[in-house]
């Protein structure tokens, strides 16, 4: 299978199961678009009509490279993989990551939370060390030989949960030597409550930490407000820049939402990177349609032209040494993931679960308000075999609409709990998310290609 | 005068050959550590050092 299309100028030709990628002239995406159909003298006859500039030999060429390409396999290559054992299976009962909602309670009122609010539908909580200490002893128990063992903290806000935050991260470390793991610790924050010390605690111990700004004032503001019904922005945006200022090791992310009050999302990426901000997130609102800030029918061409729009806007930055990255738009085209990795997809309820703060285990963080999906808790494990196995088998393979998509093996079948909300089943597909993602995808190669500056004629 | 080449190929990794050399596991799992509701593996680092 391949996929072929045209960006900024450049015609990019994916072969999908071999992952090879070229850059081709007019002529050769034009044959290579008909090669499959129809009969070398057919091809040149079409060619000449379409192209009058070029000769039967320049064609004959063509067709000769492709051709080479695709015994080579890196064109055209067939699916070697669905035989391979996908190694996320139920049976493997490895478990290497864990969301801690420490805190099912929160200091902002925003109108989109798809935690409802920081509480989940459910009562107000704070998550006990000793739940959260069990928590880590099951994740440390169950990794089997996995060393990088990730830790989510998380809510509702989960700063409202500082001093469990820190016992946690101290307990972690005293015993990740002895057990030969190594603790990557996140914090999700809507910054709130970011001092002078949580800035050390968050520099000194987090790997990541995901900031939450939504763009421009008036678009933060107008759906992240606090409990009064006043705009967080000017209480959140110095903090984060004096948290982002003193980070002197590992990743962060100022990560926002967007919704159908701002498609030109753009506006607030380019914002966000104007206030100093270089590692950058920024998706879709997660809501049902009938929400006022829902995503529309009439909005997805909008939201698919601003990626294309924001990916030539970084080209331009980089040139201007502006550069910033953005989460979807990170791709290693020669390191990136196996193609293990590119089958088995979203851990949820596999690999990944999500703790309550009374120490039950959901499939992920986007699960935790339904009690159907209620999974075993941190002393007694995974008791909802069934729930495993049926997360088990969300991969590459396991949906009828991905079997013909291209980008299949970029996205591994896409998120489980997006799935459920759009179609009442975690094997179901998101159509709309779709959508974005392929074009998030196009995008990413094509900035990959630019910031070679490969051109055809070198 | 050397004709410009209609077709260049891109460096990426194989795929195929991955089959050998990937699959330790020590790659992040879900997109908890990051965008929070949208998982796609491409953008995921390879944590594998051996391949």
């Amino acid at each position: 299978m391949i996929h072929k299309y045209k960006l900024n100028g450049y015609n990019i030709v994916l072969d999908v199961y071999s992952n090879s990628l070229h850059i081709v002239d007019d002529i050769a995406y034009d044959i290579i678009s008909i090669y499959k159909e129809k009969s070398t003298e057919d091809i040149i006859n079409t060619m000449l009509e379409m192209h009058p500039e070029i000769t039967k030999d320049d064609i004959l060429e063509c067709l000769s490279d492709i051709s080479q390409l695709e015994k080579e396999n890196k064109l055209f290559s067939e699916d070697t993989y669905s035989n391979i054992p996908i190694r996320k299976r139920s049976n493997s009962n490895i478990v290497k990551a864990l969301c801690l909602h420490v805190a099912h309670t929160c200091n902002l009122n925003c109108e989109y939370c798809f935690a409802s609010q920081g509480n989940y539908k459910g009562k107000r909580a704070l998550m006990s060390y000793e739940v959260g200490k069990q928590a880590l002893d099951f994740l440390i128990n169950h990794s089997g030989t996995r060393r990088n063992l990730e830790v989510d903290f998380f809510g509702g806000e989960p700063l409202m949960n500082l001093d469990v935050c820190k016992q946690l991260v101290k307990y972690a470390r005293s015993i990740e030597k002895e057990h030969n793991k190594n603790f990557r610790f996140t914090l999700t924050t809507n910054g709130v409550l970011i001092d002078d010390d949580v800035i050390k605690f968050a520099n000194e111990q987090m790997d990541n930490v995901v900031l939450s700004l939504d763009g421009r004032k008036c678009v933060h503001d107008r759906l992240r407000k606090d409990i009064k019904g006043n705009g967080s922005y000017d209480l959140i945006v110095p903090k984060f820049q004096k948290l982002v200022s003193n980070r002197t090791k590992g990743t962060y992310y100022v990560r926002g939402t967007f919704t159908h009050f701002n498609t030109d999302f753009t506006n607030d990426i380019l914002h966000m990177a104007d206030l100093g901000f270089t590692e950058l997130s920024m998706e879709p609102v997660v809501c049902p349609p009938e929400d006022v800030y829902a995503l529309t029918k009439e909005d997805l061409p909008i939201i698919l032209e601003q990626y294309e729009i924001l990916a030539k806007e970084m080209l331009n930055r980089e040139k201007q040494g502006k550069e910033f990255v953005f989460y979807h738009y990170m791709i290693d085209l020669t390191h990136g993931p196996c193609i293990y990795k590119r089958l088995s997809g979203c851990g949820s309820g596999t690999e990944y679960l999500a703790v309550t703060p009374w120490g039950e285990l959901f499939p992920c963080h986007q699960f935790v308000s339904d009690s159907n999906y209620s999974m075993g808790d941190v002393w007694q494990g995974i008791t909802n075999i069934s729930l495993q196995k049926e997360f088990g088998m969300c991969n590459a393979y396991s949906r009828e609409e991905c079997k013909d998509c291209w980008a299949k093996l970029y996205c591994s079948g896409g998120c489980a709990a997006n799935a459920y909300h759009a179609s009442g089943s975690i094997l179901g597909t998101y159509e709309y998310g779709c959508e974005l993602f392929k074009k998030r995808m196009e995008c990413a190669i094509m900035l990959q290609i630019a910031r070679q500056d490969i051109k055809l004629a070198d | 005068m050397e004709k410009a080449k209609r077709i260049k190929t891109i460096q990426t990794r194989d795929l195929v050959n991955s089959i050998k050399d990937g699959g330790c596991g020590e790659c992040q799992t879900s997109c908890q550590s990051a965008c929070k509701t949208s998982c796609g593996v491409a953008n995921q680092k390879c944590e594998n050092t051996q391949k």
